[in-house]
């Protein structure tokens, strides 16, 4: 849980503000129009960030912090006979090694989501402070109004499925890994790539199942 | 005593053991040599549990092994110590963590008596002082020795090993292998070495299974093994000009 919690912070804490600030700079340049209230900004901001941003960019780039080390963890395990040596002493191998990380992912990767979002909305308000495109109190309006809850109830499943959807794939391609140090470092890349595709997968059912 | 009944292992069409049958006696040393592909590691595997075999049995006291399902086959794995090919020490433990570890999977046992254990464990391999280096501090016969002191933490009643004497130097190799022989006597272990150095048949067969494509060619003991007729088996232990240089004086 430190591992992929407390090692993942950095990550998510520079990605988040940055993505918040380009989101709410880009969303103000495509709305350069009398008609539309200044305030849109920053509900179109805080959706975009709630919604999509932060789940699934935060869960993109964990795939490759926290999926790669589980994969790669697993496998060099699996090379070495370590994870024979388990299954000597009687060890139910996947229960003991794989278990404890999906439910760390379940329940680290939300957390990470939640700093994610709240890092995104600020990152969000220092881009209105600096660029002066938008008035920081225009978009701190935009952010109260309209809140539709759901938004947090998708962005939460999002977060789950995500978190597990990282730890298994790369743990199930870690467990069978065969070979030496170079099967290694594939299976690590096999388990980015299939946590991704299935990252974006699972964000589109999800989206249209509960939006 | 593990007998070994008639196994086959076989992936995909790439038939590895055909027709295996040994008895394995406890307080003996009993070797399993042939050259690299021969199928020995295959075969301990098998009857360790790791692979199963396609055909065949393994018995542990006459109780069939590979008729077990996984739950049942743990209260066997508990009598099981195994030395690996690379000691296959967790890195992430030390080494007294490496050798509690089945202790605390398997046992009652107070933190104090299992540090003692493991104390005692580590003097029995002569490391006595090593418990709090990781892995990646030791060498390659350190780690082995640490490997042998898990294994017989749990004071076990079989003992696998996997070429104990590989990557080692030849003063270390023989260190281990006494240090085997003498834990196989001292505890009356079914002990079980897959092995292909000449310096470990001629030092501790007890019981020599000699395979050749995946079959058993030849089963002696080490003062048999150098008046055998069997071609294969002489072309495989007088290799070396060394060893034939050795036998014209036997």
């Amino acid at each position: 849980m430190v591992s992929q919690g407390i090692g993942s912070l950095g990550i998510i804490c520079i990605i988040s503000v940055f993505i918040g600030a380009v989101a709410a700079i880009q969303v103000a340049f495509q709305l350069v129009s009398p008609l539309v209230p200044r305030a849109v900004v920053g509900s179109i901001s805080r959706d975009s960030t709630i919604l999509e941003f932060s789940p699934t960019i935060s869960a993109l780039v964990l795939s490759g912090r926290i999926g790669s080390s589980i994969a790669s963890q697993i496998g060099t395990m699996r090379v070495t006979e370590q994870i024979d040596a388990l299954e000597i002493m009687g060890v139910n191998a996947p229960g003991y090694l794989i278990s404890p990380k999906i439910i760390s992912g379940i329940s680290m990767i939300p957390l990470l989501v939640i700093i994610s979002v709240i890092l995104g909305l600020t990152g969000g308000y220092i881009a209105c402070l600096v660029s002066r495109d938008i008035a920081p109190a225009d978009f701190v309006a935009g952010l109260q109004n309209g809140f539709n809850t759901v938004t947090v109830t998708v962005c939460a499943v999002k977060a789950v499925t995500f978190g597990f959807i990282i730890t298994s794939v790369c743990s199930y391609f870690g467990f069978y890994t065969s070979g030496g140090a170079l099967e290694v470092g594939q299976s690590a890349t096999k388990g980015v790539v299939f946590s991704c595709i299935w990252i974006l997968f699972a964000d589109l059912v999800i989206s249209s199942l509960l939006l | 005593m593990i007998e070994v009944k008639d196994i086959y292992k076989t992936f995909g069409e790439n038939t590895v053991l055909s027709g295996i049958t040994a008895d394995f006696k406890p307080g003996k040393n009993n070797l399993i040599i042939g050259s690299s592909g021969s199928g020995k590691t295959t075969l301990l595997k098998c009857i360790v549990g790791l692979h199963e075999p396609t055909s065949g049995e393994v018995l542990y006291n006459k109780e069939n092994f590979t008729g077990l399902k996984f739950e049942a086959r743990v209260p066997i794995r508990k009598q099981i110590g195994m030395l690996f090919q690379n000691s296959a020490l967790f890195d992430s433990m030390t080494v007294e963590e490496n050798i509690i570890f089945p202790l605390n999977l398997f046992t009652e046992m107070s933190k104090s008596e299992k540090t003692d254990r493991a104390n005692f464990c580590l003097k029995r391999v002569n490391l006595d002082g090593k418990n709090k280096l990781f892995p990646s501090e030791l060498s390659g016969g350190m780690k082995k020795r640490v490997g042998i002191a898990r294994a017989i933490s749990m004071q076990p009643k079989y003992l696998f090993v996997d070429e104990p004497n590989s990557g080692l130097d030849p003063k270390t190799a023989i260190l281990i292998d006494e240090l085997i022989a003498e834990l196989t006597e001292e505890y009356q272990t079914t002990t079980v070495v897959v092995t292909h150095d000449m310096n470990s048949v001629m030092g501790i067969g007890d019981n020599i299974i000699f395979l050749h494509d995946g079959q058993k060619w030849w089963e002696g003991t080490n003062k048999e093994i150098a008046h055998t007729n069997n071609k294969e088996l002489n072309s495989f232990v007088f290799a070396s000009k060394f060893m034939l240089a050795a036998r014209e004086k036997l």
